[in-house]
């Protein structure tokens, strides 16, 4: 299953996500939360996003999903000091991080390929809510 | 490498005392943040040079890079990070820092912060102080200026970079929301590359006398 990682300034937003997404995904999905800096002020730290994608990682890749600002560019960071390997199969999404980190879920668990589970959290951006 | 540690501090020393000053800076254009990250950043800075025994000064740009990298929090840490990184490569192996040298670092740092933030000059950025200085700096060295002639330079090119970030229009980060209303205000990230680079010559200054 394609692993997916919630970059978020605040680590309470980050952990809500994917506590929010998780009643959505099949078991063993892989749902980590990268929110907020080590002494828990706002803020986004590229070492904490790399490890998030490292740990997130089963084989099948991982989608990173990101907030605001500073989180594209920490995560476009924490993407780069990847392994080679590993950097080639991980993807951050261009997306609405709720609604995109829900979608992403469901489609990562039911088993679909990276490029399908980035596109799936992309299409959120298109969901009306009425 | 005890002066590389010193200025490092020194960098530490004007980020820090700049505080309020960054942070009034990008509450006019941006989220008010600027001062109280790069505080954080160096502060952490500071922490780890006090323990850290870097064998040259590409060890001791890494090290700076990759604590802003971790403590910063907004895009300001990926920014100088990457600079200071790209900056280290340059560095590595040297214990003291020439004027070739001086140009090779502030040309990294300045293709890490362009890579890394997608941005050119013009668009009230890091680089509206930052390029004009490398200019100047080398325009003066292809003359055969002093390292420190050189610096000077490149502060006052980076004085008027920053000036001339007030009259023109925010197109990135968050200062972009607010389109034209970002004239008149002037640049905290600019602000902040000038107030490193002046620091950074103040020191050589104080080396050579």
């Amino acid at each position: 299953m394609v692993g997916i990682v919630v970059v978020s300034h605040s680590a309470k937003v980050a952990e809500g996500i994917c506590e929010l997404a998780g009643q959505m995904a099949a078991p063993g999905q892989k749902l980590i939360a990268a929110g907020g800096m080590a002494d828990g002020d706002i803020g986004t730290d590229a070492f904490k996003i790399q490890a998030a994608i490292e740990a997130a990682n089963t084989g099948d890749g991982v989608l990173v999903m990101v907030d605001l600002g500073s989180a594209v560019i920490s995560a476009e960071l924490a993407v780069d000091m990847l392994d080679e390997e590993l950097k080639s199969r991980v993807a951050i999404a261009d997306a609405p991080i709720l609604e995109g980190t829900v979608a992403a879920a469901v489609d990562a668990s039911i088993g679909q390929s990276l490029v399908s589970v980035a596109a799936t959290a992309e299409g959120a951006r298109d969901l009306r809510k009425r | 490498m005890a002066n590389g540690i010193a200025a490092m501090e020194a960098l530490a020393d004007v980020i820090i005392a700049n505080k309020e000053k960054l942070t009034e800076l990008d509450a006019a254009i941006g989220d008010a943040d600027h001062g109280i990250n790069m505080t954080r950043g160096f502060e952490a800075v500071r922490t780890k040079l006090a323990a850290a025994k870097p064998e040259d000064i590409g060890g001791l740009l890494k090290l700076v890079g990759m604590t802003l990298i971790s403590t910063v929090g907004g895009a300001s840490g990926p920014l100088y990070g990457t600079a200071f990184m790209r900056a280290a490569v340059v560095a590595h192996g040297k214990t003291a820092i020439d004027t070739d040298t001086a140009a090779q670092i502030l040309n990294a740092a300045i293709g890490g912060i362009k890579d890394r933030g997608k941005a050119v000059r013009g668009e009230k950025t890091m680089l509206d102080a930052l390029e004009p200085a490398y200019e100047a700096f080398t325009q003066a060295m292809a003359k055969g200026a002093s390292l420190t002639d050189c610096l000077t330079l490149a502060t006052a090119a980076a004085a008027s970079g920053v000036e001339y970030t007030k009259t023109i229009i925010a197109t990135k980060g968050r200062a972009s929301y607010l389109g034209e209303r970002s004239i008149g205000h002037q640049d905290p990230g600019a602000t902040s590359s000038y107030l490193m680079l002046a620091t950074l010559t103040a020191f050589a200054k104080e080396q050579e006398a």
